[in-house]
């Protein structure tokens, strides 16, 4: 694991010009290294915001955002920070710059100076984490949604990056192209230690994540895990965020006077603790 | 206005090597005052088929009828019959353009040539429909809103056109979960309230699930099932043997049954596994 992967918000504040409100005050997070992380919030709550200001997009109007030990105020660091940290956006089709997938992946690299002998090798191995190898020849809009995905994150790969950041990734994908990316950046995580931030609007997503975070309104609202953060299923709602559809039937039982245990996020979860208050005779 | 789909095949790039065949031999109908849900895989060729029932595309073979007239017919009125079947598009707030939102709208009343009062009067309804205030947005720039209203406008402007049919590709895709909600209660309103006949294309079981009164399952250019949302749902092999989920709560119950419990084979709605699970659980504590 990258000891140097941590992502420190400190009471960060980012106000876009001519808007009234901050889209972000007072923000205090730490983000540990190989965490995977999940972002929630309704539109306009100030994800993207958070997402752009950890990797220099944006500079915090107030406070300082520390990545991977390097203060995102300081512009000679610019690049650093987004070699380390690198993102994902919501839609396949305005990220891919080349028309052949493998030059697409030596986008970064060019950029970053790497020797072509040295680009090879890495081009190859980000192809292969992301199971993209066999298209490494393939025009990309030849590619379905989910594929395009995989190649951005190639792309970020090739750079060794020790923080992925994905805003709303999968949204534009279907359910097949959602599982894909998401258990490619998963395998990533598990596997390399890449610290991930993941921002989304599918529930069932961040119930996989090691904590969910929740932002309205520009403030971090709730941090936990995701059987810690589910369970509020009325502050959720309040929130305008949905529950997992498991979690939200266990909580309307447990009202009904069935004494199920908190935290039950899937289908699996459910179904084991009926078996134990209801047993077969 | 019911439509019928009779053995319709459609060829991408015929006669050439990337000839490809969409639809394959699809024939279904639909009646009055339905909501038809279509499912199926990325590529099943759910939009082409709704494509064909406003006559965008041509068939390679078949025919669609409306209200008993084909569409591709020689001497039919396809503006007429075009005007009566709404369709939005998948992420339709791309095709937003005017100044204002109250524009936008009026652009499709505007080219049936209706008087201004009358075309006032559609932007208001339809305005009322999507839930946006009038008085509050009508003069609002369309691309000063968030992606959830500006896909209700985009709506809008086809229901202004006052459609006795409305056709819908995947409209909540990519929305958060208030947008996606102000959506399917917009369209449960418009069903229930409004009587329109309603057809929409969604991965979102749980749309489907709460919505449709009738579902059409496609894979690869066919319709493989048709049924209730209650009968299709409690084929899980079926529905997983082509790719496609169903929601969690008929998983559950599928769980739940394999396991020994006395359950109904067809649950599908959190409310109905609800009452189910607290009489197991009470007829559990009773003895
Ligand atoms: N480029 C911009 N200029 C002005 N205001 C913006 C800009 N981007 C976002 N905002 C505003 O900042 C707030 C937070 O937006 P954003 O971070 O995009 O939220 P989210 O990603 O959660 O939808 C919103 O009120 C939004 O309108
Ligand atoms: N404009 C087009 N030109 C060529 N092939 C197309 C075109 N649109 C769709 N196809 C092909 O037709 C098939 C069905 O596509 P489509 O109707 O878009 O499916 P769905 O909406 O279910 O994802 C796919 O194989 C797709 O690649
Ligand atoms: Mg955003
Ligand atoms: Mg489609």
């Amino acid at each position: 694991m990258r000891s140097d992967s941590r992502v420190q918000l400190n009471n960060v504040s980012y106000s876009y010009e001519e808007q009234a409100s901050p889209a972000l005050s007072g923000v205090s997070a730490v983000i540990q290294p190989g965490e995977f992380v999940a972002v929630l919030g309704h539109n306009g709550s100030g994800k993207s915001t958070l997402a752009k200001l950890l990797n220099a997009l944006y500079i915090p109007t107030e406070g300082n955002v520390v990545v991977c030990g390097y203060n995102t105020r300081e512009e000679k660091l610019v690049w650093e920070i987004r070699r380390r940290a690198g993102m994902i956006f919501q839609n396949p089709d305005n990220q891919i710059v080349a028309t052949v997938v493998k030059e697409d992946v030596a986008f970064g690299l060019e950029n970053l100076g790497v020797p072509t002998e040295e680009m090879i090798p890495r081009i190859e191995s980000a192809l292969s984490a992301v199971r993209m190898s066999a298209c490494a020849d393939k025009a990309p809009h030849m590619l379905s949604g989910g594929q395009k995905q995989r190649v951005a994150i190639a792309g970020i790969l090739a750079m060794e990056p020790s923080v992925i950041i994905a805003d709303e990734a999968t949204a534009m994908l279907d359910p097949s192209g959602r599982k894909e990316v998401l258990e490619t950046i998963r395998s990533l995580n598990r596997q390399k230690g890449i610290t991930v931030v993941w921002i989304t609007h599918f529930m069932e997503e961040a119930a996989l994540a090691d904590r969910v975070l929740v932002v309205t309104d520009g403030v971090i609202r709730l941090s936990g895990t995701p059987a810690e953060v589910f369970d509020r299923v009325d502050e959720m709602r309040e929130m305008h965020l949905d529950v997992p559809h498991m979690t939200a039937l266990a909580g309307e039982l447990r009202e009904a006077g069935m004494p199920l245990r908190p935290g039950i996020l899937t289908v699996e979860e459910l179904a084991e603790e009926v078996e134990n208050l209801c047993p077969l005779k | 206005m019911p439509i019928e789909v009779s053995h319709l095949t459609h060829c991408y790039s015929e006669g050439s090597a990337l000839r490809t065949v969409a639809l394959d031999d699809v024939s279904f109908r639909i009646e009055d005052g339905e909501f038809v849900g279509i499912i199926g895989h990325t590529g099943s060729g759910k939009s082409t088929l709704v494509q064909h029932l406003n006559g965008l595309l041509k068939p390679t073979s078949g025919q669609v009828f409306i209200d008993g007239e084909d569409l591709n017919g020689e001497h039919v009125n396809r503006r007429a019959l075009r005007q009566r079947i709404g369709l939005v598009f998948q992420y339709p707030e791309y095709q937003l353009f005017e100044e204002t939102v109250a524009k936008d709208i009026a652009f499709g009343p505007k080219n049936q040539g209706l008087s201004a009062d009358d075309i006032k009067e559609r932007v208001r309804y339809a305005m009322d429909c999507v839930h946006l205030d009038y008085d509050k947005y009508a003069e609002r720039s369309p691309f000063e809103l968030s992606g959830g209203q500006m896909r209700r406008v985009a709506i809008a402007g086809v229901l202004a056109m006052r459609p006795s049919v409305l056709i819908l590709d995947e409209p909540t895709a990519g929305l958060d979960p208030r947008g996606r909600d102000k959506i399917l209660t917009m369209l449960e309103e418009l069903h229930g309230r409004e009587h329109v006949t309603i057809l929409m294309v969604s991965h979102s079981m749980d749309d489907m699930a709460r919505l449709a009164t009738r579902l059409v399952v496609m894979s690869e250019g066919k319709i493989v099932a048709e049924g209730t949302p209650r009968d299709i749902f409690s084929r899980e092999d079926m529905m997983t043997s082509i790719g496609l989920d169903v929601p969690d709560a008929a998983r559950l119950c599928a769980c739940l049954r394999a396991k020994g419990y006395d359950l109904p084979a067809d649950l599908f709605r959190p409310e109905e596994l609800k009452e189910q699970l607290l009489r197991l659980w009470k007829e559990g504590s009773a003895c």
